[in-house]
């Protein structure tokens, strides 16, 4: 299968600032890829070089085997990249604004697809609005409509979801789930990590411009064996010392304790039972990307 | 490397946008130009007379190019300065437009708004004033080239300016004295010898003087000269903006 994007020594540096730190990564036509990472990791910086925003200062970037910088024009008509700020333009309707986005890509009867992404984002009975009188959301989903107006086989998403609400991000995801089905390989970085989980085959971790772990996310995921049992004590409880080993950083109220087989859990309730413990809840949790992240970018190495 | 869909597309947001608010970009730079007129040529009319034709008369070219200056820069300038600041320049930066197509596209926009509003003024100084027109190929061809004069130095501004207050700095101290101080009012054999002298190194007053040409047939200088600088101007502006979009200066980081 074709490399959709292939990232390969990528440098950039702002000054003395290293903001991409030799990152190599091929992304596979048709995945679901999550770029993920804490805030200055390099994941914007990575999709302003892949979109021609920036210019790496070494390595090299294809999208399809498309030369970002010696063959720009073509890489770019491959990628639909949907910025993570909120921008835009404010003399045009939103249908005059995907108008204009397609004729910059040659498309001058678009008004097809333009209806149907408009229909998908829930956007139709917004096309003859200005963009200045649209809400933050909408203007979000106008900016997702404006990347995927001419078809990109290559669909990048830089937060997509960053403070829109939770019907907008379940529309819009089985929106680009379709996409992906018809076989758009999607970018997508984002802080919310069940949303990379639920969405994303396979994962980068980043921090400080590098990428600490790359895998598919069920690996990242089996990494973390075992399960966490969440407790909430009745006032003034306090947990017996032998289970003190298994105590985990604990959340206001609450204790986590870590068990490496289910089987332990009938032996931590006994001995809370004889210790005369009083619980007032109790759960029982599934290792999540969250805690893969927490262990990999809070060390700064690979862990498992 | 010359991409003609992204400059078709770019070329129409451009004059579409400056056509969205036609009464702040077209309607309001006419109404200057005609208080200008009246002003000028009633307080300096008393049968004057310049190049054998009178004050008023003289005036209107003038004034004519002075607008098509003014508007083709602010065109280019502001459209570039505002998508800077509000971040939507991504729009035509993330599509594949070269960097020729962009020059181009926001050049002749800059210069279609200057020729409109050049021709509004031209238009509301009629009734007032009868200006013929000796020479209309020289006249459209000084208003393209000086219009694209200043749609590029538009583009170069927009791109350099950070902030709105650069931008107005950079009009009010270099586009506003230029064009003022360039023969609009007067011609130049009336200031004295050193200001004379020193007008000929303001490329703006060979694009009014090569421009009132074709209206009366007379100017201060060889049209054909002026012609000569003002596409020297051109060439070397536009060679200068795009190897300054080719590197992505101030663009793309």
């Amino acid at each position: 299968m074709e490399l959709a994007v292939s990232f390969a020594g990528v440098v950039k540096c702002f000054g003395a600032f290293t903001a991409l730190d030799g990152v190599s990564l091929d992304i596979a036509e048709g995945e679901f890829f999550g770029l993920l990472g804490p805030n200055g990791a390099g994941k914007t910086t990575l999709i302003s070089c892949l979109a021609g925003l920036a210019r790496p200062d070494h390595g090299r970037i294809t999208v399809l085997g498309r030369d970002v910088v010696q063959d720009y024009l073509a890489a770019r008509r491959l990628l639909g990249i949907v910025p993570q700020e909120l921008v835009f333009d404010p003399f045009f309707t939103v249908r005059e604004t995907l108008r204009i986005q397609s004729a910059y890509f040659g498309l001058r009867r678009n008004d097809a697809w333009i209806d149907e992404i408009l229909h998908n984002l829930d956007l139709t009975d917004k096309a003859g609005t200005n963009m200045r009188y649209l809400s933050g959301g909408m203007k979000r989903r106008v900016l997702v409509a404006q990347a995927l107006v001419h078809r990109p086989p290559v669909i990048v998403l830089d937060e997509p979801t960053a403070g829109v609400d939770v019907e907008l991000r379940q529309g819009l995801w089985r929106f680009i789930r379709r996409l992906n089905q018809d076989g758009h390989t999607i970018i997508l970085t984002t802080h919310y990590l069940e949303e990379a989980e639920a969405l994303c085959g396979r994962i980068a971790l980043m921090k400080q411009g590098r990428i600490l772990a790359l895998d598919s996310t069920a690996n990242l995921l089996a990494r973390f064996t075992g399960h966490t049992l969440v407790l909430r004590l009745a006032e003034g409880q306090v947990l017996p010392q032998d289970l003190l080993p298994l105590s985990r950083a604990a959340r206001e109220g609450e204790l986590q304790l870590h068990l490496e087989q289910l089987q332990q859990l009938e032996g931590i309730l006994a001995a809370l039972r004889l210790a005369g413990v009083q619980i007032e809840d109790l759960q029982l949790q599934s290792p999540d990307l969250e805690d893969v992240f927490m262990s990999i970018v809070g060390t700064g190495k690979e862990g498992g | 490397m010359f991409e003609l869909n992204g400059f078709r597309a770019l070329l129409y947001k451009e004059l579409l946008r400056f056509w969205r608010v036609a009464f702040q970009t077209v309607a309001a730079p006419v109404l200057t130009a005609l208080l200008y007129l009246l002003i000028f040529s009633h307080v300096l009319e008393a049968d004057r007379q310049v190049h054998g034709v009178p004050y008023a008369a003289f005036l209107v070219p003038g004034l004519v190019m002075m607008s098509v200056l003014q508007n083709a820069f602010a065109n280019s300038s502001s459209s570039l300065i505002q998508s800077k600041v509000t971040g939507s320049i991504v729009f035509v930066l993330l599509p594949p437009i070269s960097h020729g197509a962009f020059f181009w596209a926001f050049v002749m926009a800059a210069a279609i708004r200057g020729l409109v509003v050049g021709l509004g003024v031209w238009l509301v100084t009629l009734p007032f004033v009868s200006s013929g027109l000796a020479a209309p190929g020289w006249v459209l061809l000084f208003a393209l080239l000086g219009g694209g004069i200043m749609g590029s130095l538009g583009v170069i501004a927009g791109i350099w300016a950070d902030k709105f207050d650069q931008l107005a700095a950079f009009q009010n101290f270099l586009v506003m004295p230029l064009t003022m101080l360039s023969g609009v009012f007067y011609s130049i054999h009336t200031l004295p010898r050193f200001w004379q002298v020193a007008s000929h190194y303001n490329p703006v007053f060979y694009m009014i003087d090569g421009f009132r040409y074709g209206f009366f047939g007379v100017s201060d200088v060889d049209p054909g000269q002026s012609l000569i600088v003002i596409l020297v101007c051109f060439t070397g502006l536009a060679l200068l903006t795009l190897s300054l979009l080719k590197r992505g200066w101030k663009l793309r980081t």
